[in-house]
């Protein structure tokens, strides 16, 4: 019997063969946590009798969920992660480099094929370049640091396939949104996603990199993407799955028939089209996070506010997922058009996403979010209520002050065959 | 062991409701007890006492990986977690920090009643109803019983399956 991809890759880091359901102590290729989860790991690791990590190399830290520190007793915790960092010669990308995530694409912290554990749920972004990626709470980080090595039970698979090219002004938040309204917030639990499909050739490593990203919001372990059509500026063994594969579910998603889709409140599988909330009102605007902070988020949002201003009474907040976005954002003007058109800038890192410090929502306040999650309170109010949508709608609605579809105010966004 | 139930048959209790974002960033976890599952029902905190237990619905824990999920609720007292289904980071995280968590998908378990637990069984005894839960692997019981993952690691310095 042939191999899913998650079997391949398990198989190639147990050191034998392994299939779904089997119990297997893997290695791992990076361990990375994050500044909500690294200083309980540090504690574990100590506890556990740690001095130096397996790998410093392969021990990333990023100091991006409070960052700048808002307090003290903050500030104090991200002290702890500098002077581990520096005395142990491991990896520390410090405040204002960005979103964990985005990081570790960028930095080529992860290959395709690789086996990355972080201390973070959304460490299934990485998913995007056909790696088995997933996420683990801080204890679980300290044995990775202690022994090079964790525990996993083999996942069975979901195959997605995406077929058709995506409608203009449809982006690849609109078919992850889809998706999850399929699947469910449940319906992926200890499971992996696999993507593959014809889509994939419109399909960019950031557009991607949004789609693995939710693999966490429908329970998933991981979602991964075939390399077909992937193009990364070094050589890599293509990661595809044997035409033999055994899936317990497969899923056929027709993308070309896909509407605008929004998450309304408190739960990201709660997904409509567009049409059925066009027109309610809101109040801030969000462009930002490991699921759409990207340059070309940022890109699209400046060409529909071009020369115009945000409606009366709304707030924007953007927050590029990286220094290297924002750098890029700056040189080419897209910074200054989104500034003109009156929106604030917060330094990159997760920024309001998780409640923790900055645009923290009043009561009754509606927020329409490129984020991946809108429990109740995660903004940091649980009196609030968070749409999710991708960044063209949130653009538009910025400017309009309500739900809005970007089709209706003339945008139009023509997707190419990105890749060969 | 015994205990008496607080029940929360609610889908998808994810951890921001079981300790919202904005308290998780701090060593101090004694702390978490004073915001545990606030957003859910802001009287928890008072009624909660030692060794009691917590009884939750489908995809219990789901979203984020913060381990302060389950930390929060062993500070604030409980001692066991039944659920229905878990998310699979909490249950995982659950067991690494020694909080014996029980998957029951089918039960009639009601708010207040005294439930026994025997552990090595799974078996848990609700008054004339005995329910059995999801056995975990044994590595998983290996960590519990070693107290959690730390003084496993301690103990044995790498995995054994
Ligand atoms: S941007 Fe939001 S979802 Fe992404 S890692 Fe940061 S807090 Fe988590």
């Amino acid at each position: 019997m042939g191999q899913t991809i998650t079997e391949k890759i398990l198989s190639t880091h147990a050191g034998h063969d392994v299939k779904a359901g089997d119990l297997a102590i893997v290695n791992v290729d990076a361990a990375m946590a994050s500044d909500t989860t690294a200083p309980l790991a540090l504690k574990a690791f100590k506890e556990m009798g740690g001095v130096n990590p397996w790998n410093p190399e392969k021990t990333i830290f990023v100091i991006d969920h409070a960052s700048p520190a808002p307090n003290e007793r903050i500030a104090n915790l991200h002290k702890q992660m500098r002077e581990f960092a520096m005395s142990t010669d491991s990896i520390l990308y410090d405040e204002g480099s960005g979103i964990c995530h985005q990081i570790m694409v960028e930095e080529e912290h992860v290959k395709p094929g690789q086996l990355i554990i972080g201390a973070d749920s959304h460490t299934v972004t990485y998913g995007a370049l056909g790696a088995f990626s997933t996420g683990v709470g801080s204890t679980d980080l300290a044995a990775i640091m202690l022994t090079g090595k964790t525990w996993l039970k083999v996942p069975e698979s979901i195959k997605i396939i995406l077929n058709g090219k995506p409608n203009s002004g449809i982006s690849a938040k609109d078919i992850i949104l889809d998706v999850v309204g399929k699947i469910g917030l449940n319906g992926a639990t200890y499971k992996t996603l696999e993507y593959s499909g014809s889509t994939l050739k419109y399909l960019t490593l950031g557009d991607r990199m949004t789609i693995a990203n939710m693999a966490v919001e429908m329970g998933g372990k991981a979602g991964i993407f075939e390399t077909s059509s992937l193009e990364l500026p070094y050589n890599f063994e293509p990661v595809l799955p044997d035409s033999d594969a055994e899936y317990i579910k497969t899923v056929t998603i027709d993308v070309s028939s896909i509407r605008p889709k929004i998450a309304k409140p408190h739960s990201p599988d709660n997904i409509c089209d567009i049409d059925d909330v066009i027109g309610t009102k809101i109040d801030m605007a969000f462009i930002g996070t490991c699921t759409n902070g990207r340059l070309e988020d940022l890109q699209l949002a400046a060409s529909i506010l071009k020369g115009k201003q945000l409606a009366s009474g709304i707030r924007m907040l953007i927050t590029p997922a990286s220094r290297n976005i924002l750098n890029q954002a700056m040189a080419d003007g897209t910074m200054n058009i989104l500034s003109e058109a009156g929106a604030t800038f917060i330094p990159p890192g997760c920024g309001p996403c998780v409640g923790t410090h900055l645009g923290v929502p009043g009561n009754d306040e509606v927020i329409l979010s490129t984020a991946n999650r809108n429990f109740p309170g995660r903004m940091g109010n649980p009196n609030s209520h968070i749409y999710l949508a991708s960044p063209a709608v949130v653009a538009a609605s910025a400017l309009s002050g309500v739900i809005t579809d970007p089709a209706s105010i003339g945008h139009v966004e023509t997707r190419k065959k990105v890749n060969k | 062991m015994t205990g008496r139930v607080h029940l929360y048959d609610i889908d998808n209790i994810d951890t921001d409701r079981i300790i919202p974002g904005k308290y998780t960033k701090t060593l101090n976890v004694s702390t978490f007890a004073d915001h545990c599952l606030e957003d859910l029902d802001s009287d928890f905190k008072t009624k909660v006492q030692q060794g009691d237990i917590l009884v939750g619905g489908w995809n219990f824990g789901c979203g984020s990986s913060r381990e302060q999920a389950p930390i929060a609720l062993k500070v604030s007292g409980i001692s066991v977690v039944i659920a229905r289904s878990f998310s699979r980071i909490f249950y995982r995280n659950a067991i690494n920090i020694g909080l014996p968590i029980l998957e029951i998908p089918e039960h009639d378990i009601s708010d207040g009643t005294h439930l026994h637990i025997e552990f090595e069984s799974g078996k848990v005894v609700d008054g004339d109803t005995e329910y059995s839960s999801t056995p975990l692997p044994q590595i998983m019981i290996d960590i519990l019983n070693a107290g959690g993952l730390v003084q496993y690691l301690k103990k044995n310095k790498a995995y054994n399956l």
